[in-house]
């Protein structure tokens, strides 16, 4: 077996694909969050329960409507979406001009109404959701087993983080709304309507978070504190990235991904902490992040 | 030490006059349940575990020695410090008698310490850490159900002895699972296993894979999950998502029936795990299972649930027959008779404060061998308490060793 | 005079509070309240929000704990250890961070105390997930004994006047102005030669400090310290009192800690149990829309609109 200062490089390359996998998720929530911050500068804290939300969905689909995981992969994220929407329009649009500190303390305080309610309907064991027959089985690599799903997870999502961010960067559309939330009056004047642009780029960010929710259901337990788990970490990749950057939010999901998968193998105890070990490093040195501008 | 000697002489002493005299404290009679309502681990014991002590309550009759049991429960969300300034309000100014439920061990630890100060019994129904009865063990102590060292010999062992010598751990890193996994790890090495090696996940990990990669690449026979809730649950899926299920055995060291029900048949089935209490059992556990399903909904009892009941139970049969609620004296009396109900069988409360009874080692049951839903474990095995639990003299419980 | 007069009232009404009211319960709210009035010098006055605050808490709690459990020490002692190593890890921290502003800034607080709480979750001394049990409580100065609640209370309240006092002579000295002037106007103040950075640091010292006095007082008055303490849902839990009650306004922090504490105390036990998170959830949300300036900036407002 292929040896380097004692390390095994086959069990080494099954943990990077895993930590690009883990990547992926990380990309796509990280992507959601900073696009909600780079264009409305809401710090949106119930990015996690949207993301839970979006994995009990699908779970009450299958359960009570019939509706299988493809269908919920379409619809939940539409959901999602309006529900976003409706949260923004009502609860979020008063205090969209306020310090950042309250929409964080808003959409938080919403997180914890979320998870507590969940967790009163559903209990906290976690419900179980079938991998999607088409998906089961896996490859057999030369390091590694590759569950189908796990290779389906990597591949959607970056097809959707690649497809979201040249949306954002590279179209008209994008353009206005980059344009829309740099200066708003600008844009009213030109006829565009701003509001609209806002709110819907809140519904898309939450509809994004409800699509890893979807994705995470067939392999995490689909549990009512999923959310407030990994909210923490994705956050710190979004600051990584450089707040506000699509691509930077992006690459340092998969980034991170990679970095933890490493320190499951040589540190195990310290996998949840070394991101932000990174992010102390990052502001320190960087203080705008990888890819962010200085401001 | 001196304190414990002090006490022991008091029991004696109270032991052989309190018979006589009915008195009971404040006039009544009060039982405080501490559960975890709201977090994780609240159906392992929440509102399950304090209507639990209603019922028995209830099926008692509401009085014992012509005063009324009350029952007051709390929310401890497994913070230690809240559990313990529940208790110390509950002891200072509600004239709590008793402390039943309480899941998290660290909050089990701080309930104990504070009502063995106050001289009252804790009924520890729901915690696995089997400190109580040993290095932690109090004359205020009687832990029922199950604990960590029952769970391991029941599952660890015969596996062991069937020829799976090479074990793998992938441990949660906190307390309990390093207490599961050193207590699992002996009984692997004393039936000639070994351990090749062990991975310590943080608490809260959601994706296994990385860590189910080592344990698939260490060449065991079995990777053991010495972990809980739903980190047991994500370990395991992930374990058949790898398609390590069909090389390797799987051993669950802490499965409650809650868990095993969320759990895809198609992942968990055929998985072996132990447990104090199955509800369909025998006639007598179904009987009981159904008055309380009636009253929770129709979620099904867990041996938590049940083990909270028979703890309850008999603490108030030892009320009576002491006729006292002093907690010596209560305590002598729950020591002396025996715990024979639907839940335990063969059960006696141990001098160190263990209800030692039968354990089941049970497999889950595959989809195709299912009536229903609630239909879960397929009983394989029926452990006798003195083989599940460690031996008094092996737990090193210093006021139970130096009484003999 | 007026002030003057309510001072004494309150001081009077919490002397002998423990006579109406379970003095743990009422030392729990003076400890919360103490550290959200330290959470508050921070936010309220110089304008930085940390969001790690739980390591200051959780520092002092640990090392008071750890000291008192090992080497018996008396309660001063274990206290005044305690409040050091907040001070000193406050200082390190605090350097690191100062270094950014706003969202940054609170991104800095936020991985520091990561990376803490992984070190308290490791750490042998701490026992995990246990907590360190069993602190004793000791005898004030060898003479005073304060397993006894009463002479605990009161010892309790001494250090939260002290330690409230210490905030209020702050905040209206010269040291407090400048830091008032650099939340309000940063560019401004360091035209005026001010070294911000240095200001900012020193408060932020004082707010670790006084955060980890709160901690050790707590892990005396509990006889435990544990991983909550330094988790960063208590982190988020402050800013919650400090909201609640009223950001930069002296006594806001007080009675938001007081709020807070006295809801979980009720919801504990009652009906509503199931809900608690749900209620902490509405309460965040009804103080961001509905009283931003907190209960007593609501107060304030009341008062400036009925008597002017």
């Amino acid at each position: 077996m292929a040896t380097l200062f004692d390390i095994n490089l086959f069990a080494l390359s099954g943990q990077l694909l895993i930590g690009l996998i883990n990547g992926s998720f990380y990309a796509l929530l990280a992507l959601g969050l900073a696009i909600i911050f780079g264009l409305l500068k809401i710090i949106n804290f119930s990015h996690g329960a949207l993301y839970m939300l979006g994995a009990f969905s699908a779970w009450i689909g299958l359960e009570y409507l019939q509706l299988n995981y493809w269908w919920a992969l379409v619809l939940v994220p539409l959901g999602i979406g309006v529900f976003g929407i409706l949260l923004e329009r009502t609860l979020i649009r008063p205090i969209a001009h306020e310090d950042h500190l309250y929409s964080l303390l808003l959409t938080f305080g919403i997180a914890l109404i979320l998870q507590g309610l969940f967790t009163h309907w559903f209990g906290s064991s976690g419900l179980p959701y079938a991998i999607p027959e088409e998906l089961q089985g896996g490859t057999r690599l030369p390091f590694m087993y590759l569950p189908n799903y796990r290779a389906w997870i990597i591949m959607f999502s970056l097809v959707v983080c690649a497809g979201t961010w040249y949306l954002i960067e590279k179209t008209k559309l994008g353009a206005y709304l980059r344009a829309g939330t740099e200066n708003p009056q600008l844009m009213q004047a030109f006829g565009i309507n701003v509001p609209l642009i806002v709110t819907l780029t809140y519904g898309f960010g939450a509809g994004l978070a409800g699509l890893a929710g979807v994705l995470a259901a067939p392999i995490y337990s689909v549990a009512p504190e999923m959310g407030s788990n990994i909210l923490i970490v994705v956050f710190a990749i979004v600051v990584i990235g450089g707040m506000g950057s699509i691509g930077g939010a992006i690459l340092t999901g998969l980034a991170m991904g990679v970095v933890e998968g490493l320190t499951k193998y040589f540190y195990p105890e310290a996998s949840n902490t070394v991101i932000f070990l990174v992010m102390v490093l990052v502001l320190l040195t960087k203080p705008a992040g990888l890819f962010g501008k200085e401001a | 030490m001196n304190l414990i000697s002090k006490i022991l002489l008091a029991s004696a002493l109270v032991a052989s006059t309190s018979a006589a005299q009915a008195n009971i404290s404040d006039g009544k009679v009060k039982i405080g349940v501490m559960g975890d309502m709201g977090g994780v681990y609240a159906e392992i014991c929440g509102r399950g575990c304090v209507e639990a002590v209603q019922m028995a309550v209830d099926d008692f009759g509401g009085k014992v020695l012509g005063s009324p049991i009350e029952v007051i429960s709390a929310d401890d969300q497994n913070k230690p410090d809240l559990g313990s300034t529940i208790a110390r309000k509950w002891i200072e100014t509600e004239q709590v008698d008793v402390i039943n439920g309480s899941v998290a061990s660290s909050v089990t630890g701080a309930i104990t310490k504070l009502m063995t100060e106050h001289e009252k019994i804790t009924l520890i129904s729901a915690s696995a850490s089997h400190a109580f009865t040993t290095k932690s063990c109090s004359p205020f102590n009687a832990q029922w159900t199950y604990d960590v060292v029952a769970m391991a010999n029941g599952t660890v062992k015969p596996m062991v002895q069937s020829g799976k010598k090479k074990w793998f751990f992938v441990t949660a890193d906190y307390a309990f699972g390093h207490a599961l996994e050193s207590v699992a790890t002996d009984v692997i090495q004393a039936n000639g296993g070994e351990v090749v090696g062990a991975v310590r996940a943080p608490l809260g990990t959601t994706d296994f894979s990385s860590y189910i990669l080592q344990a698939q690449s260490s060449g065991a026979d079995v990777i053991a999950l010495a972990n809980a809730g739903n980190d047991m649950v994500n370990s395991l899926k992930t374990a058949a998502e790898f398609g390590v299920t069909d090389m390797m055995d799987i051993a669950g060291l802490m499965v409650f029936t809650q868990n095993a029900q969320a759990l895809d048949p198609a992942i968990a089935g055929g998985m072996k795990l132990t447990i104090g209490f199955y509800w369909d059992m025998d006639e007598q556990t179904r009987e009981w299972s159904k008055r309380y399903m009636a009253r929770m909904g129709g979620a099904i009892p867990s041996m938590i649930h049940a083990g909270t009941y028979s703890s309850t139970m008999h603490y108030l049969k030892a009320v009576e027959a002491a006729g006292t609620d002093e907690s010596r004296a209560v305590m002598a009396k729950m020591k002396e008779m025996p715990v024979e109900d639907f839940f335990s069988r063969n059960g006696f409360l141990r001098k160190d404060g263990r209800m030692v009874h039968d354990m089941l080692q049970v497999r889950i049951k595959k989809a195709d061998e299912r009536r229903d839903g609630n239909d879960i474990f397929a009983i394989e095995n029926v452990i006798p308490g003195k083989d599940a639990y460690l031996p008094l003299d092996k737990g090193g419980c210093d006021f139970a060793l130096s009484q003999n | 005079m007026n002030n003057k007069m309510l001072n004494l009232l309150l001081l009077g009404l919490a002397l002998v509070a423990p006579l109406a009211l379970y003095p743990v319960f009422l030392m729990k709210a003076l400890c919360f309240a103490l550290f959200a009035c330290a959470f508050n010098l921070l936010l309220g006055f110089a304008g930085l929000l940390s969001f790690g605050h739980a390591v200051f808490l959780g520092t002092g709690a640990y090392v008071t704990g750890y000291l008192m459990v090992t080497y018996g020490l008396t309660p001063e002692v274990g206290i005044l250890a305690g409040v050091g190593a907040s001070a000193l890890l406050g200082f390190i921290y605090g350097t690191l961070a100062v270094k950014r502003e706003g969202i940054y800034f609170a991104m800095v607080t936020l991985a520091l105390a990561q990376l803490a709480f992984f070190f308290y979750l490791q750490a042998p001394f701490t026992g995990g997930e246990d907590g360190l049990q069993g602190v004793p409580r000791g005898k004030l100065f060898g003479l005073v004994d304060l397993s006894d609640n009463l002479n605990m209370y009161y010892f309790v309240l001494a250090i939260f006047i002290a330690g409230f006092g210490l905030i209020r002579r702050t905040v209206h000295s010269p040291f407090g102005q400048v830091m008032k002037a650099i939340r309000e106007n940063e560019p401004r103040a360091i035209s005026l030669g001010y070294k911000v950075n240095q200001y900012k640091l020193l408060a932020f010292v004082l707010s670790a400090t006084l955060a980890g006095l709160a901690g050790s007082t707590k892990a005396l008055v509990f006889q435990l310290a544990s991983l909550n303490d330094v988790h960063w849902f208590m982190s988020g839990e402050v800013v919650l009192m400090t909201l609640l009650g009223g950001m930069g306004t002296l006594w806001g922090p007080v009675l938001g800690a007081g709020t807070i504490i006295a809801i979980q105390n009720v919801l504990a036990s009652g009906p509503l149990a199931n809900y608690i998170h749900v209620i902490m959830g509405i309460v965040f949300v009804l103080c961001v829309l509905a009283f931003r300036n907190g209960l007593v900036g609501e107060l304030q407002k009341l008062i400036r609109k009925n008597f002017n």
